[in-house]
C-alpha cells in the first residue's frame, strides 16, 4: 500500500504556532489533541452532534471533528487551554462554571466553555431563554443543563463586574 | 475554630483542572510518547452468524500496521470466555463472550479481530481489509422473539432462558383470589443506555526494566480490572497496576469489566513492548458496550376498598442481550426494588432473563429500579383510578410507616442480604412533594388551562433505592511532615466530585484545613483493596471508610501530641491542623506530630531534625513501640451489614398538545431523602443529571433494533439524548434528611436517584392529561397520537378489572 502523503501545516493555536505534518484526512480535533498536545479539546461523537470538540476558529465556534487540520491553516484557533486570562486566572465563563457547579465529569465542558465565550460576545446580556438557546447545540450527560444555564447568566455578570472594576 | 465542612456547598477542587483543559482522561495519556501505538477492532456486522473463515493476509501490507490478533492467536486464559462476574444459582445458563469471537458472533458489534498500528486511522484502514466469511444464523431480537424461541441465540440454550427466579413473601396468588378487587396490567419498558460523553478506553504500558504492567482504563472499578488483567495474562497481581484517570461519565456501563479491549490492549503492550491505546468511538459505544432497561411485566394485584394492596403477583421478562457477564443483578434489583415505599401484604415475583442477539445488558443508572418503579407506580395509579381515589391517598394507605423501621420485606436483595429498609419517612416526603408541586391546587390549574384550550396533567412517583451496597471500601490517610494530608480510597470517580466531598469529611474528622487535603481514587498502587463505584455507593462506602481512617490518624496524632505537650489526651483538640491544649497556649501542629511519629536516623530538612536519634525518644525503649508503627497514618475499612435505603418522590406537570401530541414539561418537583448531605450542591447536581437522563428515557431515548438485529440509531444524530431545550427549565428540589443508622455519617447514596421514577412519573402525568392508560415507555408524540386514535372509542382496554368488589 502506498505511503500516505503528509502535508506541512502551520496551525495558530492560542497565540502559538504549531508546525505539524499531517495527512489530508486528519481531523482538526485529532491534530489539536495528538499533534499539538492540546488534549483539553475532547471528542465525544466524531459526527458534529455533541459539541464537546468545539473550538473557536477566528472567534467563531466550530466543531473541530468536522474540520480537517489542513483547512485550518490560516485561522486563529482558540481551544479551552486558551480561554484563561493572561495572568492565568479563570475567564469569566470558566469562573462561572466553578461558581455554579456547571460541570461534573468535565468531558463536555471545554465545548461549552468555548461556545459560551463566543456566545456572550454576540449576546453580552442574555435572558435565561437566550442562555439556554446559546448552549442548545451541546450535549452534557451529567448536569441536566440546569447549572450550565445558570453559568451562562453568571458569566455575563462576571464580565460586567470585571469590566466595571 | 474550623468551619464545619460536612453539609456545606463547597466549590469543587477538581473543577480547576477541568476548566483549564487540564483534565487527564484516558485518551489524553501518553500522547507525547512517540512509541505509543493505537488500535482498532473489527466488529461483527451480523447479529447472529457462524464465522467460517477470517483472512487477515492483506492487513500487514498496510504501512503502519504492527500486529493483528484473532481468536486463533489467543492462548491460555485469554482463549477462555470472559469471566461471569456475578454468578447466581438461578443463572443456570450463564454465557459470556470471548475476547475475540470464537466460531460464532451473537450481536452486531461483537469483537472479532484486533489491529494495532501507528495511529487509529491506519488501524481502521487495516480493519477494513480483514475478510470474514460468515454463515448467517437466524437472529433473535426482542423479548417476544426470545420467548417464542423459534430460534435460539445459543445452541445449548434452546428456550433462550438464561435464568428463572422466583421470590415470594406470603401467598400472593391466594391473597389476590380473596381480595375484594383485582386488576391486571401489561407493562413494557424499552432499551436505552448510559451513553457517557466519553466512551470506553484503555492504555497499557509494559515496563521491561521492572517487569510491571500499568493499565489506565476508563472504568468504574480499577481493582476489578486489575484482577481480570492479572488472571487473563497470567501475571502475579503484584505485577499489575491499574489506574483510573479522569473519567468522562460512567452511569453504570463502565462497571462491567473486563471489556475485550481491556485485555487485548495490555496483551498487545506486553507482546509488542510498546504502549498501546484503545479509544472507543461513538458508534462502537452504541454497538459494543452495554444497554439496559428492556422488560415486559404482567401484574396481578388484589386490593381492598381503601386501595390497600393485599396481594401483588408480578411476572416479568428481562432482555439481557447476547451474554450475561453481570449475572442477574438488574432483574433482581427490579424484582425487589419494585416494592418502593410500600408494604403489600403478600408479594410474589418471578422473572425469566432472556437471551437475544443484541448488545449485552448491564446496569445503567438506576439498574432495574426505573422499571420496577414504573410497574409499582402504574399499579398504584390503576388502583386509584379504579376506586376513584386521589393517587396520593392510595399511596399513603400503602406506605411503610416511620415507626415500622427497620422494615423487613422477607426477600433477598441484590447483595445476597435480606431486603430490610433501615429508615425513612415516606408520609413526610409525600407531604413535602404535594406542597412543592401544588398537588392540591392542580384541579384549579387544570380548569384554568382548559379554558385556554390547553391540556395538562399531573403525575407523581415514589421510589426506594438500596444504596451503599457492600462488600466494603477502604481508605488510607497519611499526614505528611508538611501537614498536608494525602488520602487514598480505591473506588473510582466519574464526575461525582469525590475529591471535594471526601476532603470535606477528612477536614471535619481530622480537624485540618480543607485545602490541605488531597484525595486519590481508583489507583491500585495507592489502595489495592476496593470494589468500585456503582449502586450509589461511593459516598456511603468510601465516605465512611475515609471517616474511620481519619479517626485512626486523629487518635494517633492526639497520642503523640499528648506526650509532646505533656498533657492528657482528653484536654486536646484539633483545629486547622493544630493540636492545642484547651484553655492554654500550648500547641503543636500536625506536621510536627508527623515528624515525631517517624523516628529518623537522617534529617532531610530543618523540621525533620526534631525526629533524629539524639533529639527524641527514650533511650531505654525501642524507638517504635511494639504495638505501634512509624508515620502519622490511619487506615480502615467500612463493611456494612446490608445496604442503606434512600428514597424520594417526583412529581411532574405536563402539557400535551391537542394537535401534535407533543409533550411539554411545565413543572418538575423532587423530594429526596438520602440521609445527611455531605455537599448539597453536588447532591443537587446529581439529581439534576438524573432527572435529565430520566426525561431522555421517558420521552426520547430508545435503542431501535430492526428484526435482523441492526441497531438503526447508533449515533447521536438518531439516538435522541436531551439537549438543554428538552429538560425542565427548572427542577424544584426539597430534601428530607433521615439519617441511616448503618454508617457513622448517617448518609445514604444519591447518584442514581434522579432517574429512577422518570418513566413512572411521566406516564402518570400523560395519562392524567389524556384520560387513557399509558402502559409502555418511552413514549413519543407519534405514539401518543396513535394512542389517542386507538382510545377514541375504547377508553381502558389494557387495565383490566377481573372482578368487581
Amino acid at each position: 500500500m502506498t505511503t500516505e502523503q503528509l502535508h506541512d501545516v502551520r496551525l495558530h493555536v492560542n497565540g502559538s504556532v504549531h508546525e505539524v505534518q499531517v495527512p489530508a484526512r486528519r481531523l482538526l480535533s485529532d491534530a489539536l489533541r495528538h499533534d499539538c498536545g492540546l488534549t483539553g479539546t475532547h471528542v465525544g461523537c466524531e459526527h458534529g452532534v455533541c459539541g464537546a470538540c468545539t473550538v473557536l476558529v477566528d472567534g467563531a465556534p466550530m466543531r473541530s471533528c468536522l474540520m480537517l487540520a489542513v483547512s485550518a491553516v490560516d485561522a486563529e484557533i482558540t481551544t479551552v487551554e486558551g480561554l484563561t486570562e493572561d495572568d492565568g486566572s479563570l475567564s469569566p465563563v470558566q469562573q462561572a462554571f466553578s461558581d455554579c457547579h456547571g460541570l461534573q465529569c468535565g468531558f463536555c465542558t471545554p465545548g461549552f466553555l468555548t461556545t459560551i465565550t463566543a456566545g456572550l460576545r454576540e449576546t453580552p446580556d442574555p435572558t435565561e431563554d437566550e442562555a439556554r438557546e446559546m448552549i442548545a447545540g451541546n450535549l452534557c450527560r451529567c448536569t441536566g443543563y440546569q447549572n450550565i444555564v445558570k453559568s451562562v447568566l453568571r458569566a455575563a455578570e462576571i464580565e460586567h463586574e470585571r469590566s466595571d472594576a | 475554630m474550623t468551619t464545619k465542612m460536612f453539609g456545606a456547598k463547597v466549590p469543587r477542587v477538581e473543577d480547576q483542572r477541568f476548566l483549564r483543559g487540564q483534565g487527564r482522561y484516558v485518551d489524553d495519556l501518553l500522547t507525547d510518547d512517540p512509541r505509543l501505538l493505537h488500535s482498532a477492532v473489527l466488529r461483527s456486522p451480523h447479529a447472529h452468524a457462524r464465522i467460517v473463515d477470517i483472512d487477515v493476509s492483506d492487513v500487514l501490507d498496510v504501512e503502519g500496521v504492527v500486529a493483528v490478533w484473532t481468536y486463533d492467536d489467543l492462548a491460555g486464559a485469554m482463549a477462555e470466555p470472559l469471566p461471569l462476574l456475578i454468578p447466581h444459582p438461578a443463572l443456570t445458563h450463564g454465557r459470556t463472550q470471548y475476547a475475540l469471537a470464537k466460531d460464532e458472533v451473537n450481536y452486531v458489534g461483537e469483537a472479532i479481530a484486533f489491529v494495532v498500528a501507528v495511529d487509529r486511522y491506519v488501524a481502521e484502514d487495516a480493519v477494513s481489509r480483514i475478510r470474514v466469511a460468515y454463515e448467517q444464523l437466524t437472529p433473535v431480537v426482542g423479548i417476544a422473539a426470545a420467548r417464542a424461541a423459534t430460534s435460539a441465540v445459543h445452541d445449548d440454550v434452546p428456550d433462550n432462558v438464561g435464568a428463572r427466579m422466583e421470590q415470594e413473601n406470603g401467598d400472593a396468588r391466594a391473597a389476590i383470589a380473596r381480595a375484594p378487587h383485582t386488576l391486571t396490567l401489561e407493562l413494557d419498558v424499552e432499551r436505552s443506555a448510559c451513553t457517557p460523553m466519553e466512551g470506553r478506553g484503555t492504555v497499557a504500558r509494559w515496563d521491561p526494566d521492572t517487569s510491571r504492567l500499568t493499565v489506565w482504563s476508563s472504568t468504574q472499578t480499577s481493582t476489578g480490572v486489575r484482577g481480570c488483567v492479572a488472571a487473563k495474562l497470567g501475571l502475579d497481581l503484584a505485577k499489575v497496576d491499574v489506574v483510573t484517570p479522569d473519567v468522562g461519565g460512567g452511569f453504570g456501563v463502565k462497571i462491567n469489566h473486563p471489556w475485550p479491549e481491556e485485555l487485548l490492549v495490555p496483551l498487545a503492550a506486553m507482546t509488542l513492548g510498546k504502549p498501546v491505546k484503545f479509544t472507543e468511538d461513538r458508534r462502537e459505544h452504541f454497538i459494543s458496550s452495554a444497554h439496559e432497561r428492556a422488560q415486559q411485566h404482567h401484574v396481578e394485584v388484589g386490593f381492598d376498598d381503601d386501595g390497600r394492596v393485599l396481594g401483588l403477583n408480578v411476572e416479568f421478562w428481562h432482555d439481557h442481550g447476547a451474554y450475561t457477564p453481570y449475572g442477574l443483578i438488574v432483574p433482581i434489583i427490579t424484582s425487589t426494588q419494585l416494592l418502593g415505599p410500600y408494604k403489600p401484604q403478600n408479594y410474589r415475583v418471578a422473572f425469566e432473563s432472556l437471551y437475544t442477539n443484541t448488545v449485552i445488558v448491564t446496569p445503567y443508572r438506576g439498574a432495574g429500579r426505573p422499571q420496577g418503579c414504573f410497574v409499582m407506580e402504574r399499579t398504584m395509579d390503576a388502583i386509584a383510578a379504579y376506586l376513584g381515589k386521589d393517587r396520593t391517598e392510595v399511596r399513603s394507605t400503602n406506605f411503610i410507616q416511620p415507626d415500622e423501621f427497620p422494615y423487613e420485606h422477607g426477600l433477598v436483595f441484590q447483595d445476597g442480604r435480606e431486603l430490610t429498609y433501615d429508615s425513612g419517612d415516606y408520609p413526610a416526603s409525600l407531604a413535602k412533594l404535594k406542597a412543592l408541586v401544588g398537588w392540591d391546587e392542580f384541579e384549579d390549574f387544570r380548569a384554568e388551562m382548559a379554558a385556554q384550550g390547553r391540556r395538562v396533567g399531573i403525575g407523581l412517583a415514589c421510589y426506594v433505592e438500596g444504596t451503599g451496597v457492600g462488600p466494603y471500601e477502604g481508605a488510607h490517610v497519611h499526614v505528611e511532615t508538611s501537614g498536608k494530608v494525602k488520602v487514598a480510597t480505591g473506588l473510582t470517580t466519574q464526575g461525582q466530585g469525590h475529591q471535594t466531598a471526601f476532603a470535606q469529611i477528612v477536614a471535619d474528622t481530622l480537624g485540618v484545613r480543607f485545602e490541605d487535603v488531597e484525595i486519590t481514587t481508583g489507583d491500585t498502587r495507592k489502595m489495592p483493596y476496593a470494589v468500585g463505584t456503582f449502586a450509589s455507593r461511593a459516598a456511603v462506602m468510601s465516605g465512611s471508610a475515609i471517616h474511620l481512617a481519619a479517626l485512626r490518624a486523629k487518635e494517633k496524632a492526639l497520642r503523640i501530641a499528648a506526650e509532646a505537650l505533656e498533657a492528657s489526651e482528653d484536654d486536646l483538640e484539633i483545629a486547622d491542623g493544630v493540636v492545642s491544649v484547651r484553655g492554654t497556649d500550648a500547641s503543636i501542629d500536625l506536621g510536627t506530630i508527623a515528624v515525631l511519629s517517624n523516628p529518623l536516623r537522617y534529617a532531610f530538612d530543618e523540621a525533620s531534625k526534631a525526629a533524629t536519634q539524639f533529639s527524641v525518644g527514650d533511650p531505654g525503649k525501642p524507638p517504635v513501640a511494639e504495638d505501634d508503627e512509624p508515620g502519622l497514618e490511619g487506615k480502615d475499612f467500612y463493611s456494612p451489614p446490608r445496604s442503606t435505603f434512600a428514597n424520594g418522590m417526583h412529581a411532574v406537570i405536563v402539557e400535551t398538545d391537542p394537535d401534535t401530541a407533543e409533550i411539554r414539561i411545565l413543572k418538575y418537583a423532587v423530594v429526596h431523602d438520602c440521609g445527611h448531605l455531605i455537599n448539597p450542591m453536588i447532591v443537587e447536581g446529581q439529581i439534576h443529571g438524573g432527572v435529565a437522563q430520566g426525561v431522555g428515557g421517558a420521552l426520547y431515548e430508545r435503542m431501535a433494533y430492526d428484526e435482523s438485529g441492526q441497531l438503526l440509531n447508533a449515533s447521536f444524530m438518531d439516538f435522541l439524548m436531551p439537549y438543554a431545550t428538552e429538560v425542565p427549565t427548572s427542577i424544584d428540589i426539597d430534601h428530607l434528611e433521615t439519617p441511616s443508622p448503618l454508617n457513622p455519617l448517617g448518609i445514604k447514596g444519591a447518584g442514581e436517584a434522579g432517574v429512577i421514577p422518570s418513566a413512572a412519573v411521566f406516564a402518570a402525568a400523560i395519562e392524567d392529561a389524556e384520560g387513557f392508560p399509558i402502559t409502555s415507555m418511552p413514549i413519543s408524540p407519534s405514539e401518543l397520537f396513535e394512542l389517542r386514535l386507538a382510545h377514541t372509542d375504547e377508553p381502558h382496554p389494557t387495565t383490566t378489572p377481573t372482578t368487581a368488589g
